[in-house]
């Protein structure tokens, strides 16, 4: 069965390998999502287990839903893309192995050593340097692969979608190795390079910037290939491209302080990412009227297409987050904000909203092209996946407004002796129906990654009858 | 900061700044060959027209580059420059405290020279009290101030430091570390078994006679230096009453056992530095109040 679906020009093995695996560990990172969420409305969900506690768990979640789903989304957009845009075969198949399996070796150790307590502990980049080492090595697997690429390319131009993804793969590159620097003491345990604020600041110089070059730069990436293909249209902009490309790469360099306001860091470095920060937002809305003037003239589209319907929705997501963040970013809103659900709030309407949605519907979009079919199993089902989806993230993130806004008030009321109002704990038991709710929300969206799943999976059966149809296999 | 990296920052900010608005400007135009020309470019399919960017959106750009030119001149940033405002965090820190010590000083010293046992009838006080428990108290001994595991109970009038209102004071002000020395090397399994169950048996409970017979003798030697002859306490070590039924880490054979083992060192963070004197003595009262009613 395999010939009858390898492409005669491309490589499409791994692209199909790497799309499978994003439904799969969308499922898997998303259900572990939905267990920690449980956990902080009825605590007795830790089952009092070291390996099943929220600590342990919570960035198994973030690590799965990251660097699993979101990894793999990015690796089989990207060498779908790079090859088709450039009209090159990948250098290398043996190479693109290699990534796929060492990115899947990657993630299994996480699996495992995360909840056995193994942590580095700095957020999004808790795995221990041998898994760092090994990660570094698949990286620079996939940089070589990716840009070999583009040097073999028919066409003299780049295209934009890989500006973006070759942006994304080069400075996660350069951020994955100076901030997991680190003294091992033992194979499982080490000592951050920096100490005091200068590790805290190299730490969220990484986290901000794995945001927007992980979380961003890579997902325009796709945005710039799927939604004009899907929607037939050409890309509305070219120069709105140029300019906020360069815009978007050189300013998230700088907005990492913004995860440290009124903390031991200096105020000048507060106070430049706080600038950069907003300057950030029309860059970022730049890509989303690019994605959105695209349509225009193909909007009744949306009427029977659910696939650019995750698209559309994706960039308003999108655009509504990174209106979000410069807002948090400035330090007297940042003051309330900060420690609260607020945070949680914003990053799931990126996380979800943005990253899973276009993630989601350029799978749908590759899925039929991967196994050679006309189209995806069922569409009614992609409809259904899209409600779920939607109604999903809207009910998560509003819970996690009013509760980050709840919470942020309640800290700050004081009586008229000057005395705090409320006690912390307090806070926390007003935080419940805001937890119950969002529990809700992540459980009906896990429960649209089923949905796709099933679609997923019907779509790849009896591939013996389809295999028959050539013009597909063209395509 | 050196000011080799004061103007170190300031270019780099500069330049980088200049260098945006150089690309929003260098882009603004386009060749205009018509609203449907395209850049002649096609990838897989897809072309790209060659619009301008929206106008509204370059504004909206330039606004916040002149906010943020705005904000680097009123507010610290650029290296060691202060900003024409001489904000600082910590100066902004320091006004807020100011204010309140202002606002609300009062309000605390109104009651510093009311003794503590008459400070505790005062119920507008003790509820004032409660509520600076709640929020600086309440995370280590509980929200009724009942203790747990580790965390004195300060409601039963059994203690550790002496439940005089003095003593009280005392303690949040300057804090107490408790010092159990570990005596697993020292009398050894057999010797931690022996103690172990005259300790067990001093508050009247079954254990078995021969061990506590020996351990008895141990305990004279070792441990009525602090605990007392009588292993009734001794508040000048924070030495707890072993003969009473109120445990500090629980009065089972296995975790008696493991106290002789590994030592105690419980922590009672001093207060000095974090609530003002007034405050604590409010405080005092109202724990004095827990266990005097
Ligand atoms: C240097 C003084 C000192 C000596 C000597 C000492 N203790 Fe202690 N002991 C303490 C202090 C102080 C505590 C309270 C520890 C805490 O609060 O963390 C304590 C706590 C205890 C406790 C725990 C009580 C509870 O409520 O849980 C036991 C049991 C105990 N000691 C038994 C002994 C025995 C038996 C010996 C002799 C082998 C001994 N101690 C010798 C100072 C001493
Ligand atoms: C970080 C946890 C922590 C906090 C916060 C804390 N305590 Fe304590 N406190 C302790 C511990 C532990 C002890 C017991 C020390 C020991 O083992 O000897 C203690 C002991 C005490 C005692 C002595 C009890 C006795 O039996 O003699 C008093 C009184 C007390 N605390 C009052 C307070 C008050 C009032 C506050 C709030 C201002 C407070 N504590 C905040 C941990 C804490
Ligand atoms: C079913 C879907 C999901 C559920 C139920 C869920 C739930 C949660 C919960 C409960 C937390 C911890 C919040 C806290 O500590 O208070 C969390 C954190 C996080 N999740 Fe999710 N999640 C889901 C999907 C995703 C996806 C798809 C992504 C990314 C692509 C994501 C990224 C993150 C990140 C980055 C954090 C850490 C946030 C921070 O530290 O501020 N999540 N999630
Ligand atoms: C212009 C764009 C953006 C800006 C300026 C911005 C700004 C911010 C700010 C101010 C915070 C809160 C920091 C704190 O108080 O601790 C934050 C947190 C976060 N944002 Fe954004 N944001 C932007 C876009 C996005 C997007 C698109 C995503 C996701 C895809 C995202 C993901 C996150 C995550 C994961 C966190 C939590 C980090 C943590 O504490 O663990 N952000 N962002």
């Amino acid at each position: 069965m395999n010939n009858q679906l390898e492409h005669p020009v491309y490589n499409y093995k791994v692209v199909r390998q790497f799309t499978v695996m994003t439904v799969v560990w969308g499922v898997i990172g998303m259900a572990v999502g939905v267990l920690i969420a449980s956990q902080l409305a009825w605590p007795a969900l830790n089952f009092e287990t070291p390996w099943l506690t929220f600590s342990r768990l919570r960035p198994l979640h973030t690590n799965l839903v990251i660097f699993a789903f979101g990894g793999s989304a990015l690796f089989a957009t990207s060498l779908f893309v790079v090859q088709r845009t450039c009209q090159a075969r990948l250098i290398s198949d043996k190479l693109a192995a290699f990534v796929f399996w060492g990115w899947q070796l990657v993630i299994v150790c996480a699996i495992i050593s995360l909840p056995l307590g193994y942590t580095s502990s700095k957020e999004y980049a808790e795995l221990e340097w041998p898994i760092d080492i090994l990660l570094a090595i698949v990286w620079i697997a996939y940089a070589v692969l990716f840009f070999g690429t583009i040097s073999k390319r028919k066409a003299s131009h780049i295209y934009v979608a890989n500006w973006f993804y070759g942006a994304f793969i080069l400075t996660v590159a350069v951020l994955h190795i100076v901030n997991s620097a680190a003294i091992p003491v033992s194979m499982m345990k080490s000592y951050s390079a920096y100490a005091g604020a200068a590790d805290a600041m190299v730490q969220w110089w990484y986290g901000h910037n794995a945001v927007g070059f992980f979380l961003t730069a890579g997902f325009l990436g796709i945005m710039y290939y799927f939604v004009p293909k899907q929607a037939g249209r050409p890309v509305y902009s070219y120069r709105l491209s140029i300019v906020h490309f360069w815009a978007l790469i050189s300013l998230y360099i700088w907005a990492g302080p913004h995860h440290l306001h009124y903390t031991a860091l200096p105020d000048w470095a507060q106070s430049l990412g706080m600038v950069m920060s907003l300057i950030l937002l029309a860059p970022s809305w730049g890509g989303m009227i690019n994605g959105m003037m695209t349509l225009s003239g193909a909007w009744h589209k949306l009427r029977t297409d659910p696939i650019l319907r995750f698209l559309v929705v994706s960039l308003s997501f999108y655009g509504m987050s990174t209106f979000e963040g410069p807002m948090m970013a400035i330090k007297t809103v940042n003051s309330l904000s900060h420690y609260t659900d607020w945070t949680i709030g914003h990053v799931h309407s990126g996380a979800l909203g943005w990253v899973a949605m276009v993630s989601i519907g350029a799978i749908y979009h590759l899925v039929p092209v991967m196994f050679n079919k006309d189209a995806m199993y069922s569409t009614p089902l992609i409809n259904v996946h899209f409600w779920m989806a939607t109604i999903g993230t809207v009910l998560y993130i509003s819970a996690m407004w009013v509760n980050g806004i709840l919470q942020g008030l309640m800290w700050r009321a004081y009586n008229a002796d000057g005395t705090l109002t409320y006690s912390f704990v307090d806070s926390v038991e007003a935080s419940f129906p805001g937890y119950v709710v969002r529990l809700i929300g992540g459980i009906t969206f896990l429960g649209g990654m089923l949905v796709m799943a099933y679609n997923v999976w019907q779509t790849t059966r009896n591939n013996e009858a389809a295999a028959t149809n050539p013009a597909a296999s063209a395509a | 900061m050196s000011p080799f990296w004061s103007a170190w920052i300031i270019i780099l900010t500069t330049i980088f700044l200049i260098g945006i608005c150089w690309v929003l400007m260098a882009n603004r135009k386009t060749q205009n060959r018509g609203p449907d020309a395209t850049t002649g470019h096609e990838y897989d399919g897809i072309v790209e027209y060659d619009n301008p960017m929206p106008l509204w959106w370059i504004q909206g750009f330039v606004a916040t580059i002149i906010f943020g030119v705005g904000y680097l001149i009123a507010y610290p940033g650029m290296g060691s420059w202060p900003g024409v405002l001489g904000w600082t965090a910590v100066n902004q820190w320091q006004a807020e405290v100011d204010e309140a010590a202002k606002r609300y000083g009062d309000v605390f010293a109104g009651y510093s020279a009311t003794p503590i046992e008459e400070l505790a009838q005062d119920p507008k006080a003790m509820r004032m009290a409660q509520r600076m428990f709640a929020n600086n108290c309440a995370l280590c001994h509980g929200a009724d101030a009942a203790g747990g595991y580790g965390f004195p109970n300060l409601t039963d009038n059994d203690w550790l430091y002496g439940g005089s209102p003095e003593q009280i004071k005392t303690t949040i002000t300057h804090g107490r570390t408790a010092a159990m020395p570990q005596w697993g090397n020292v009398v050894g399994d057999q010797g931690v078994r022996e103690i172990s169950a005259y300790v067990y048996s001093l508050n009247g409970r079954e254990a078995d006679a021969a061990l506590a017979a020996e351990g008895g003798k141990k305990f004279q030697m070792f441990c009525a230096s602090c605990h007392g002859k009588d292993g009734k306490g001794n508040y000048a070590f924070g030495a707890p009453n072993l003969t009473d039924q109120v445990w500090l880490y629980g009065g089972s054979m296995g975790q008696i056992q493991h106290t002789l083992q590994n030592g105690r060192s419980g922590r009672m963070p001093a207060h000095q530095e974090l609530l003002s004197a007034d405050k604590i003595h409010m405080l005092s009262a109202y724990v004095w109040s827990l266990s005097n009613q």
